[in-house]
């Protein structure tokens, strides 16, 4: 891999630094989310970022593109993604268009070369990401929700950054995009896959890392009321429930608390938004009783 | 260093982690790119390239504390703010003069209360120092000096003292209250850390790391034996559960619904074709719709496998969306249909604690008697088992020298489509004492020992 510009723009200095830069953008990460973004910068290497709904895996790649000043190009994956939807696509009614188009026909050897040129070539983000001159931030987003044997369409472009297409010959990348892949951990991702990354488990925040979250994300809340917000959320996690409040709900939360205008917290405060954090009925139920001891 | 990196990965691979040597160079280039003074550092480099689940962190964190730990040195200036604070705490706390069992425990609710960690840290080293005895040389394990310590700290007695001096300041209701103890429980596991770390240190020191590492290897959540696991294991492996149930619905859903083996759907295809000019390029193919088994589960509850069966059933019920009809029923020496108590419950785990209160399943006297048991299912229920049913049997067919009752065992065989016997005990104990295992599985069609999480969840994928 050497020989080639490195990802960014900007070359990431030190850990610290990307951690600097990262909250400069709004994005409050740990040591070692930060290490992680620095390590894939030097390395050359894609991140898997896996772990619960909305503690942020998105929106990390959203930050490291903006922090860098790259340009984001999103695979959204889904169950029946294949390589048309991925990689690239011939534009095959563009070239039956195109053999009908002539009325004196050509020779075959002139027809082919001409129809499987870039012409005919429809990109799809995977290739956009390799092809491209620009700094790029790929985010190959949910990657859990597609087959075991589509996993293996990415193995090429993870770890040796080109794309080969039969026709045309193999397309390398000038400039190696940083790549971020999430999965909600819904199924085990191959292992062939996991090799050929850095792996990333983003849990839910410590209390302080929160509280620092909501400072800044929620204009106008009080050092003391989102303190308590997120001393809150981390009560109502350590309960089994079936789905724990994410950090987006607890932002969600937080925005509420400052609409109503409350300077803090009180048992029956909770229990009347408390359906902004949970969105079971059985978890509200739950919540309620355990932590305010109050019947549903 | 590459020495050590080699020492601390061939530990992770003992513990179970599957490191590739593609991962292990990773790492080694990973390292050059991180100060290798930064302990924290070091270790988001390591467990990026060599961790790939969020399972296994816990058994790299242990390694790495036992191959990296930080060996403090006196008059040794690190840049570390922490460690520098910690550093000067000490002498006021553990100096010449050791200070008594009573200052200590204050100190440490004062600590608690204001939450300042570096003084919970120095205390900690203090603790270690009075409590936990260690002898150079001595071979025990890490576990005997954590328990000493604790033992004479009293960390939950700890917690009611704080909670008791809040509620004196003043009054607390129900959800205030809830929020402090969870606050001071959070510091206590961190003082908990703390000592086991203090301990580990010390250990190290002592005996150097590759001995300690076989020491205090832990093992992977997926690994714990079921039968001997201890209440902490098992609320990890509680909390695996959930996920580990949804990842097999979907992954069984998936492969119900992809199978491609469905026949030519000629109308589809011809229409299809319309886009290409009349040339069928993409052939399309009808969904083949596979039958669904019905299950039924009988499985021992009494004191040693109730474990077990709790788990089993929960990863059944968890997915059986993927069967026609899930069916349960419970037993020690009589036996119950417990099916009801997963109807009316939203979640499984919720349904099966419920079991033990609801269910009826002592006859006599509350000890395994499997041959009663399966009597009584066969006049009961026996009528229900067709062609299209599949039996699971879990237990351990310790029978306490009781009539083995096979017959019934052979007859539903002969009327299921499949006998299954799940043995949580390891297989070279089965057919030993009063375990007639041997003797039931002439009549199944397959006997599988299923001792942890990750064998229960290869059988139960199978299954579907």
């Amino acid at each position: 891999m050497t020989g080639r510009t490195p990802c960014t723009g900007t070359t990431l200095g030190s850990i610290h630094e990307v951690r600097e830069s990262l909250g400069s953008v709004g994005y409050i990460a740990d040591e070692r989310v930060a290490g992680v973004v620095y390590l894939a910068d030097r390395l050359h290497k894609p991140v898997l970022v896996e772990g619960p709904a909305g503690t942020g895996k998105t929106q990390l790649a959203k930050s490291v593109a903006e922090m860098t000043g790259s340009r984001l190009i999103r695979l959204q994956c889904y169950e029946g993604l294949d390589e048309a939807k991925a990689l690239y696509e011939w534009n095959y009614r563009k070239q039956l268009l195109r053999i009908q188009a002539e009325p004196s026909a050509p020779s075959w050897q002139e027809l082919e070369a001409d129809i499987f040129s870039e012409e005919f070539l429809l990109t799809r983000p995977l290739l956009e990401a390799i092809r491209s001159d620009e700094p790029t931030v790929l985010l190959v987003d949910e990657i859990d929700r597609v087959e075991l044997e589509t996993e293996a369409l990415l193995l090429e472009v993870l770890s040796e950054y080109q794309v080969s297409i039969p026709e045309l010959g193999t397309v390398r990348a000038t400039r190696v995009p940083m790549v971020f892949l999430t999965s909600n951990n819904t199924r085990e991702l191959s292992e062939a896959l996991k090799r050929r990354c850095l792996y990333l488990h983003m849990d839910y925040p410590e209390l302080e890392l929160e509280r620092e979250i909501v400072l800044r994300r929620v204009p106008g809340i009080k050092e003391e009321l989102a303190d308590q917000a997120a001393r809150i959320v981390r009560s109502l996690r350590s309960l089994e429930l079936r789905k724990p409040p994410s950090v987006a709900e607890t932002l969600d939360w937080a925005r509420t608390l400052v609409v109503l205008e409350l300077d803090s917290i009180d048992a029956a405060t909770v229990r009347g938004t408390l359906h902004v954090l949970l969105k079971y009925r059985q978890d509200i139920e739950r919540a309620a009783k355990e932590l305010l001891a109050a019947d549903a | 260093m590459l020495e050590l990196m080699s020492g601390f990965i061939g530990e992770l691979r003992s513990a179970g982690l599957p490191v590739s040597l593609t991962e292990h160079l990773d790492a080694a280039r990973a390292v050059h790119h991180v100060p290798l003074e930064d302990r924290d550092a070091l270790k988001a480099a390591l467990g990026a390239t060599l961790v790939k689940s969020g399972a296994h962190w816990p058994a790299f964190e242990t390694a790495f504390e036992v191959y990296f730990s930080p060996r403090v040195v006196d008059g040794d200036a690190t840049a570390d703010p922490e460690k520098s604070a910690h550093r000067a705490a000490t002498p006021a706390v553990g100096g010449p003069a050791p200070m008594s069992a009573a200052e200590l425990a204050a100190m440490l609710l004062q600590a608690i209360r204001q939450g300042d960690r570096a003084l919970a840290a120095a205390l900690a080293r203090a603790a270690v120092d009075r409590y936990a005895g260690m002898e150079p040389g001595r071979p025990v394990g890490g576990t005997y000096y954590l328990y000493r310590t604790l033992r004479n700290l009293d960390l939950e007695g700890l917690l009611e003292r704080l909670l008791d001096e809040a509620r004196r300041e003043k009054e607390l209701t129900v959800f205030e209250e809830r929020l402090l103890a969870d606050e001071y429980r959070v510091r206590i596991a961190a003082l908990r850390n703390a000592i086991e770390a203090e301990i580990r240190r010390l250990l190290v020191a002592d005996r150097g790391a590759q001995a300690l590492a076989r020491s205090v290897r832990r093992s992977l959540p997926e690994d714990v034996d079921v039968m001997h696991a201890s209440r902490e294991e098992l609320a990890t492996l509680q909390r695996m559960l959930h996920p580990l149930s949804r990842k097999l619905a979907v992954r069984l859903g998936r492969k119900r619904r992809h199978r491609r083996r469905g026949p030519l759907d000629f109308r589809a295809t011809v229409r299809r074709s319309l886009s290409t000019g009349g040339v069928p390029v993409e052939p399309r193919f009808r969904h083949p719709r596979p039958s669904k088994p019905e299950i039924f589960v009988i499985a021992d509850v009494s004191g040693s496998v109730a474990s077990f069966a709790r788990f089993t059933l929960q990863l059944v019920y968890a997915i059986s969306t993927q069967f026609s009809k899930v069916r349960s029923f419970v037993f020690v020496d009589g036996i119950d249909e417990v099916t009801h108590v997963f109807d009316y419950a939203d979640d499984p785990s919720v349904a099966v604690r419920r079991i033990t209160a609801e269910a009826d399943v002592v006859w006599l006297d509350g000890h395994s008697d499997y041959g009663h048991a399966l009597e009584e299912f066969d006049r009961r229920w026996g009528e229900e088992v067709t062609s299209r049913a599949t039996v699971l049997v879990l237990g351990d067919a310790r029978n306490n020298y009781h009539a083995s009752g096979a017959r019934v065992l052979e007859e539903l065989r002969r009327r299921a489509r499949h006998v299954y016997w799940l043995n949580p005990e390891p297989r070279q104990y089965w057919g030993s004492g009063d375990s007639i295992v041997d003797e039931y599985a002439a009549h199944c069609d397959r006997v599988v020992e299923c001792r942890t999480l990750r064998q229960l969840e290869r059988f139960v994928s199978d299954l579907a």
